[in-house]
């Protein structure tokens, strides 16, 4: 093309596209140099990229065993995952490996053991435990708050160990187990006894005034597995009914329902679910969380 | 005449170039490709402070790792290190934590207003003598020229069909400049790495993939920028000259033409009286010598980096036609243009502009010193288990926890004593205390440790209680103390 034929513009000297909108023109500034041998490059590049890396989808058959190119370098990130998941267990392994027969005490005098139990068990618990206990292992109703002094089944690093292993009400032959009856619901006691019994249960701490017949009906219904006074028995599960902490509710209404329906509330067994040092870390998160008792005292059940 | 006539007759000595500026607005198309600068050597004082400068940049540049500063046991020695792995930088006495980097960013503050004042006051006195673009170039510069030779010799030789002698001149100054490109690259890891195991390592293959990276792009970079960008990274990359039109004005000292003296300007013969015509002869001696390839008697231009080895080259010339030097000097806009109204010239430094530079300058300057030597070795941070937020014990007491972390910036393992200043009924359990020391806290030397402290509150009694409390760790030692607030929940759901 001859340059009459191509419009330039005064100032810049640059041609113009030969559009005009209203008198506006738009000059053809051309790209910059850098920014075209960099577009060049990129697409040299994409093509290095398609043989070293996987890039295009294959027909079957084409490609080996997947449906894509695999590239001269055969990446796959799922294999970098696992590779990276089992590095990962291998740089843990000396953490679990000193955790494994540790008492509290041991633990908590070792500022490394004891961050790693922690981060351990923190993160076993999210991923396990938090659906039904809480993120915090603060708990919810029927569901135990597991950093208070409360412990239905015992508050010991071992105690907490086997809990975790073998479940509560669960499906393993060395689950623990118990069962309150269903007072109400399979007609054991009639409703105004059950109120009375519940006023009896609330009296014990002070919630509500004594109940003679009520107290009559708890001896006889209830006293063998809460105890005559109500302090409960850790050894069938039967929690104590003088302290503070109600697990299905203070409320009248909420414990005339716990009586009626009788709880049955059913903790997993872990074993065989989580490897033994998951719930060796389980076992000393929960104690630490601050209820354990007697921290001397080393897990036993591995 | 021609030009060879006029060279004949001019004084003895007098050089002659046929240097055309290359920002000449006729030569000026958008894909018109570059045209190589081939700067001439200049001789004069400027030249000579710019081999002073470039020798102290480039001397502290690749010996200052080398450099070692005793920290004691089992912290490193390296004078100047940015430890990414133990998450430390060291300078000289000063050791920064990653939380710390405020005082980087009041460096690089001070810096930007060290730039602007310096910009207010004698223009791109940064871009001419001391920025690494600058000095790399002309060390890349001094280097073609021990190779190729001085301008002529150098336009003579790209001209020239290639030859043994063309191609010894050309490999030996490429692989000096790699070389040297290489030493850049990798004199920038030695500030990551002790500089002795990063050296030994560097050549036994056994260096961090990070170390050849980045040594291998610094490599590239410098390669391309020194060797072949040169004069574009400053026109076409670089910011700064579109940043320095708003920081210089009429009142700067800036490396100027003096039109006031040169015009009308011509060739002249040595016989031939100055009256009537300007100082200039118009040798292009000033652009021979440009690093930029432009021509300073066009006025100030964003090109023109102010390296004044134009003012060098001119007053060369001067002396040998015998007029006064200063032709082309540092010197004012306003000065100029009263000179050329025949007044006297006169300088304000001290001007708003440059008092705001100065002010802000030492304010931030001062505040950053004040905040360093105050520079505490003891932090301590309390954050308060919201997860639960409280915990209602069988017995009706409640129970808060917090995570406490103690930083211990000094050299030594330190015990402090925590402190909880509140409601005398708190009841503390500090985990992993020993029982007879149940608030005592082991930190290690340089370290962070975290601590979980359970507070009891017994027989609770109030709902919604929302107690204040100050944690404070004491150094019985050294008395140093550090303290944070935090506050104790109950029955607030």
């Amino acid at each position: 093309m001859s340059d009459h034929d191509i419009e330039r513009d005064e100032h810049s000297g640059t041609a113009t596209t030969g559009h005009e909108w209203d008198g506006i023109k738009e000059l053809d500034t051309p790209l910059p140099r850098w920014w075209l041998w960099i577009f060049y490059a990129t697409v040299a590049w994409s093509i290095v990229y398609w043989v070293l890396m996987p890039a295009w989808p294959a027909l079957p058959g084409l490609a080996g065993e997947t449906d894509h190119t695999r590239g001269l370098r055969n990446h796959s990130e799922r294999a970098n995952v696992v590779a990276a998941v089992e590095a990962l267990q291998a740089s843990r392994a000396a953490g679990y490996e000193r955790l494994r027969n540790a008492t509290i005490e041991e633990i908590e005098a070792d500022p490394s053991l004891l961050q790693f139990t922690l981060a351990a068990g923190e993160s076993a618990f999210g991923d396990n435990c938090a659906t039904c206990h809480g993120a915090g292992g603060q708990g919810f109703v029927g569901y135990p708050n597991l950093n208070d002094d409360v412990w239905l089944w015992g508050g010991t690093h071992e105690e907490i160990r086997t809990t975790l292993q073998y479940g509560i009400r669960a499906e393993h032959d060395m689950t623990r187990f118990s069962q309150m009856p269903a007072f109400g619901r399979d007609e054991l006691l009639s409703s105004a006894d059950i109120e009375a019994v519940a006023d009896h249960v609330l009296s014990l701490s002070g919630l509500a005034e004594a109940n003679a017949h009520g107290a009559e009906i708890y001896d006889a219904q209830c006293a063998s597995c809460h105890m005559a006074d109500g302090s409960g028995d850790r050894a069938q599960g039967a929690p104590n009914l003088t302290d503070r902490d109600w697990l299905y509710g203070s409320d009248r209404a909420q414990v005339i329902q716990t009586i009626y329906r009788g709880p049955y509330g059913v903790m997993p067994a872990w074993e065989g679910r989580l490897d033994d040092t998951t719930i060796d870390a389980l076992a000393a998160y929960v104690f630490l969380l601050g209820g354990g008792e007697d921290a001397t005292a080393r897990p036993t059940g591995q | 005449m021609t030009d060879q006539q006029k060279h004949s007759m001019a004084a003895p000595g007098v050089q002659r170039s046929k240097a055309e500026a290359v920002n000449a607005s006729e030569a000026r198309e958008l894909y018109s490709a570059r045209q190589q600068i081939y700067p001439k050597l200049a001789h004069g004082k400027f030249r000579f402070l710019k081999w002073v400068v470039m020798s102290i940049a480039l001397g502290v540049y690749y010996l200052l790792p080398f450099v070692r500063w005793d920290r004691g046991e089992g912290a490193p020695d390296q004078a100047v290190l940015v430890d990414f792995a133990g998450r430390r930088f060291y300078f000289f006495f000063i050791e920064i934590w990653p939380q710390e980097v405020y005082y980087i960013t009041g460096l690089l503050i001070i810096a930007a207003l060290a730039l602007f004042l310096a910009t207010a006051l004698f223009g791109r006195v940064w871009c001419g003598y001391a920025c690494p673009q600058t000095v790399w170039t002309d060390l890349f510069i001094m280097v073609e020229r021990f190779f190729e030779g001085d301008r002529n010799a150098r336009m003579k030789l790209d001209r020239s069909k290639w030859s043994f002698d063309k191609a010894w001149r050309k490999i030996g100054k490429h692989v000096v400049w790699l070389l040297i490109a290489l030493a850049t690259g990798g004199a920038w890891i030695l500030y990551f790495h002790d500089a002795f195991d990063v050296v030994q390592n560097f050549f036994t293959g056994e260096a961090a993939l990070s170390s050849y990276l980045f040594a291998g792009v610094l490599t590239f970079t410098t390669y391309t920028l020194a060797g072949t960008m040169r004069e574009q990274v400053c026109t076409y990359m670089c910011p700064w000259p579109r940043i320095q039109a708003a920081m210089t004005d009429r009142e700067a000292l800036n490396v100027t033409y003096r039109y006031d003296r040169g015009e009308p300007r011509g060739a002249h013969k040595k016989s031939e009286s100055w009256d009537g015509r300007g100082d200039c002869i118009d040798c292009k001696q000033c652009v021979a010598v440009c690093p930029m390839g432009i021509d300073i008697r066009d006025g100030s231009q964003l090109e023109c980096i102010q390296c004044a080895l134009c003012i060098d080259a001119c007053d060369d010339i001067m002396k040998k036609v015998d007029r006064p030097t200063g032709l082309i000097t540092y010197e004012t806009d306003d000065n100029i243009e009263r000179m050329n109204a025949g007044e006297k010239p006169r300088y304000r430094f001290v001007r708003t502009r440059t008092l705001v530079y100065a002010v802000a300058l030492l304010l931030v300057a001062a505040t950053m010193l004040t905040a360093l030597i105050n520079r505490s070795e003891l932090e301590l941070n309390a954050q308060r288990d919201r997860n639960p937020n409280f915990v209602v014990l069988s017995d009706g007491s409640v129970r808060n926890s917090y995570n406490i972390k103690v930083i211990n910036k000094a050299s030594e393992a330190r015990d402090f004593n925590l402190v909880i200043e509140g409601d005398p009924a708190f009841q503390p359990r500090l985990l992993g205390a020993n029982p007879d020391t149940p608030l005592q806290m082991h930190v290690g030397a340089d370290q962070t440790q975290d601590f979980l402290l359970h507070l009891v509150l017994p027989e609770h009694a109030v709902d919604d209680l929302r107690e204040p409390l100050t944690f404070r760790v004491v150094d019985p030692v050294s008395g140093e103390t550090a303290s944070t607030a935090s506050v104790f929940i109950a029955g607030a759901r």
